[in-house]
């Protein structure tokens, strides 16, 4: 069998709590993370407040439709960042979001593994029929690196964020089980 | 001139208005009682409500509305005997980017293909847009919605997305597609069309 947890370059774990609020607190000061990430507004948040969430989250127990991991890199076994997918049971359809909060890990293949894992899991082990993502368009990086793992671009919503003044669009990409399926077996690039 | 005096909740037949406690819930418990209306309206599966079940969404609407302000919800009534048809609502608001989601639904099969619809989208955009101040707004329709997508089309959205297989539905998968209007194609197009 696979082992679904690790990876060329990185494993999927799951921090403790304090672990994983502790290294929030520095990724949310990093607001150019931010924005590649969110399309919200950066936000500072308090350690505690944090670590707060992250255990009311562990209290609610096992939520079929969301799953998170934090991901360690498999050579340092540094912590560098998260991976969560939400799940629709119904139409076996799975969205994900991930990020590497350690700007050093950026631009090295980390965050190209974290989403091969991920699809791996939401088809061999979830059994998905679709994986989903939303991107910004400047965030280049990610679009290659997606790209690069078989997801194709579906489409793009016109000048949805504003930015520094800017509008910009958001892109919308997807797999699906038969195209993983097929890169799996070689028949894909 | 600074044109106030449109009265943002009416149109010829209809006016919008909040959720009635009392009435409202006989009403929309009969409208999930049929599969054709829910499939239509929601990507959630299709399941009878009763009236109880229905008052319960309400308040749990109306608690949502409150805390987290980005949504707007209205019930579409005929201005003759005052008649329940059908809700409409702009959701996931975001105002950091102002833009947000739009969907409409008109319940009872007789009440369809009469306009109606036409009518409340009116009325919905021009409050997304002239009340609201959204630069864009998005709505979803899956590809074997034909109505929607007509409706979406007359008032000049664009499909901008195309999620291949995302729904499963009859045995089968089908494609969500995700429609896009902007405030200022808006107020050139859809706009003066309703003026003429």
């Amino acid at each position: 069998m696979r082992d679904l947890f690790r990876g060329q370059l990185v494993r999927l774990t799951l921090e403790k709590s304090e672990v994983r609020a502790r290294a929030e607190l520095r990724w949310q000061r990093d607001t150019e993370f931010h924005r590649l990430a969110d399309s919200g507004p950066a936000l500072l948040n308090s350690e505690r407040k944090i670590k707060e969430w992250f255990e009311k989250q562990a209290e609610k127990g096992v939520d079929p439709e969301k799953y998170s991991f934090s991901v360690r890199t498999l050579e340092e076994d540094q912590y560098i960042g998260f991976l969560g997918l939400w799940v629709d049971l119904i139409h076996r359809e799975a969205w994900v979001g991930i990020g590497i909060g350690e700007r050093e890990f950026w631009s090295r293949g980390y965050g190209t593994d974290m989403m091969k894992l991920c699809q791996q899991y939401v088809f061999a082990e979830l059994g998905m029929e679709r994986l989903s993502l939303g991107l910004h368009e400047y965030n280049a990086r990610a679009f290659r690196s997606y790209k690069k793992c078989g997801f194709r671009l579906e489409g793009r919503t016109r000048q949805e964020v504003l930015r520094e003044g800017k509008r910009t669009d958001v892109l919308w990409m997807g797999i699906l089980r038969e195209e993983w399926l097929q890169i799996q077996n070689g028949d894909g690039k | 001139m600074l044109d106030i005096q449109t009265q943002l909740f009416e149109s010829a037949d209809l006016h919008l208005g909040p959720v009635d406690h009392e009435k409202d819930p006989e009403i929309e418990s009969k409208w999930t009682h049929d599969s054709d209306f829910m499939r239509l309206m929601e990507i959630n599966p299709a399941r009878p409500l009763s009236a109880a079940m229905v008052k319960k969404q309400y308040e749990k609407l109306e608690k949502q509305i409150e805390e987290e302000k980005n949504l707007f919800h209205f019930m579409i009534r005929a201005k003759e005997a005052d008649r329940l048809i059908g809700k409409a609502a702009i959701y996931w608001i975001e105002w950091t980017n102002s833009n947000g989601w739009i969907r409409l639904g008109i319940g009872a099969v007789e009440d369809r293909r009469k306009g109606f619809g036409t009518q409340a989208m009116q009325m919905l955009l021009r409050f997304a847009f002239a009340e609201l101040n959204l630069f864009r707004v998005s709505a979803m329709a899956p590809e074997y919605n034909d109505g929607a997508i007509a409706l979406l089309r007359k008032f000049g959205f664009t499909q901008e997305v195309s999620r291949r297989s995302a729904l499963e539905r009859d045995g089968r998968r089908w494609d969500l597609y995700v429609f896009g209007l902007l405030n200022e194609e808006w107020r050139s197009g859809s706009r003066s069309q309703e003026e003429r």
